[in-house]
């Protein structure tokens, strides 16, 4: 009787512990995430130098070429599901409407298919404005955004910059913890289909230059923030 | 076919759009460290991935028009010993089989006609996009023309280029579901039988995801997603197995029964 209390008792520590402290550390980062994103809106402002910090990034100086036809529009497979179109999103940076842009939805519903760049009859490359808008709201503070998109993009990023190889596993782990947890479980039967193919690895791969990546992007960064202050000091 | 691919050595993940999403130069430097390793052997980079081909693509023609990027792309690779002058040529390998070897030439190796298999040719939008690439940006036909020389009968497949939604599928489900129903619709109304696709995404989105789509639409797709390597390499005379079509989770085994 004893062993049978001590082995149940084994259990809930063994698993039960662990599973506390997962769902703890899962619920702090979520409302984490959350919490900086409302503070990053609520400090934003509307100006008109976010059209020339729009401009500034490689792809965005189209953003002066638009004639509003709304070709990009009628061409976006996901202009439904936002919240504004890819022609009104232009408009409105250049409107200099930073904060309505940076925390709408419309840039994270691009799937990059540059269909609208394809299409433009003035050759904007509305594709790169979207990942350069995408940029700007990450560098505005925010976390998580009015979809996923941006904690599942943050999850891949830091997997590459940790292996060098993206890990399907991980990146599902990463991404369902920090967004949706209890998601994670109408996910097991796609992870289970793929697995019992073969195609779902469990252990991560690194590559040998792991400390080249990191001697990259730590000159990167140290790039950024020279760039961020003379941008500054302007 | 006469090439011979030489892996990258140490080659790491090209960044995909999550990355070009979150950071412009670190992304740049993802690619420019894999197109400086290729730089060194001095031949071609080969990608069978639409995602790594437009990434790649993309960082060349962004650090021959953005000077002030391309320097500090430079700074950063040579904090690890690397140095990119911009020298390599980014080819997807479906390309590379239509214009290096050629129809004609793969025609003359088939030992196994597909006659008679019916396959909608999905080019997704990364292969074609942005252009100009190697093929017309919204109606391309080079790989029709590769399944033809095979035996097999390329459907008219109006969304052939149409997204599959990528790697949005993992935040916005419900919205992809609502592309990948489109495309399935279209293929299988217009006959096909199976899908052929150049893009690893664009495989699990289609394959891995028709049964999600079915409950959804309430539809009943059953059909095989191949890869255009798979369907070559049918032709050519190597096993299923060889091949690696078990891995698909719609099941070709009936469909390719008829070829074996």
């Amino acid at each position: 009787m004893e062993i049978f209390l001590a082995i149940l008792l084994a259990l809930a520590i063994f698993i039960g512990v662990p599973a506390l402290v997962g769902l703890l550390i899962t619920v702090s980062v979520v409302r984490y995430n959350r919490y900086q994103t409302a503070r990053a809106k609520r400090a934003l402002t509307n100006d008109t130098g976010f059209l020339a910090e729009v401009a500034s990034i490689p792809g965005g100086e189209g953003v002066y070429q638009c004639i509003q036809c709304g070709t990009c529009t009628g061409s976006c497979p996901n202009a439904n599901e936002m919240q504004y179109s890819p022609r009104k999103i232009i408009a409105m940076v250049r409107a200099g409407m930073r904060k309505e842009v940076l925390s709408s939805d419309t840039m994270w519903y691009c799937a990059s298919c540059y269909l609208c760049t394809e299409r433009c009859p003035r050759g904007v490359p509305v594709t790169e404005l979207m990942y350069g808008l995408k940029q700007l709201a990450y560098r505005s503070g925010f976390r998580s955004g009015p979809t996923a998109e941006p904690v599942m993009n943050r999850a891949f990023v830091d997997l590459i910059n940790r292996n060098g190889r993206v890990h399907e596993v991980s990146l599902m782990l990463r991404y369902y913890l920090q967004s949706k947890p209890l998601a994670i479980l109408k996910m097991a039967p796609i992870g289970l289909k793929m697995f019992l193919r073969g195609r779902m690895p469990l252990r991560p791969h690194a590559i040998e230059g792991t400390e080249q990546l990191s001697a990259i992007i730590a000159k990167a960064h140290a790039l950024e923030a020279a760039r961020a202050t003379v941008e500054v000091s302007r | 076919m006469g090439i011979e691919l030489a892996e990258i050595e140490d080659w790491n993940c090209c960044g995909s759009t999550p990355y070009s999403s979150v950071d412009g130069l670190i992304s740049s430097c993802m690619s420019a460290r894999n197109l400086a390793l290729a730089e060194k052997t001095g031949l071609d980079l080969v990608t069978a991935c639409s995602s790594c081909y437009t990434t790649l693509r993309r960082t060349n023609s962004l650090l021959k028009q953005h000077p002030q990027l391309k320097g500090e792309v430079d700074e950063a690779l040579a904090a690890a010993g690397l140095e990119y002058h911009g020298g390599v040529r980014v080819r997807h390998l479906a390309e590379v089989i239509v214009n290096d070897v050629g129809p004609e030439a793969v025609a003359a190796k088939v030992q196994r006609s597909l006659n008679g298999l019916k396959v909608a040719v999905y080019y997704g939008c990364q292969i074609v996009r942005p252009g100009p690439g190697f093929d017309d940006p919204e109606f391309p036909q080079s790989l029709d023309r590769l399944a033809e020389s095979l035996g097999a009968e390329a459907v008219p497949f109006p969304l052939k280029t149409r997204c599959c939604g990528g790697s949005l599928i993992i935040p916005e489900e419900g919205v992809v579901l609502g592309l990948i129903h489109k495309l399935l619709d279209s293929a299988a109304t217009n006959g096909a039988e199976c899908i052929i696709t150049v893009c690893p995404l664009c495989q699990t989105n289609l394959d891995v995801y028709q049964g999600r789509v079915n409950r959804k639409f309430k539809t009943h797709y059953q059909l095989p997603v191949l890869f255009f390597t798979q369907l070559v390499g049918l032709a050519l005379g190597l096993s299923s197995k060889e091949l690696g079509i078990e891995k698909g989770v719609v099941s070709a085994k009936k469909l390719l029964s008829r070829y074996s």
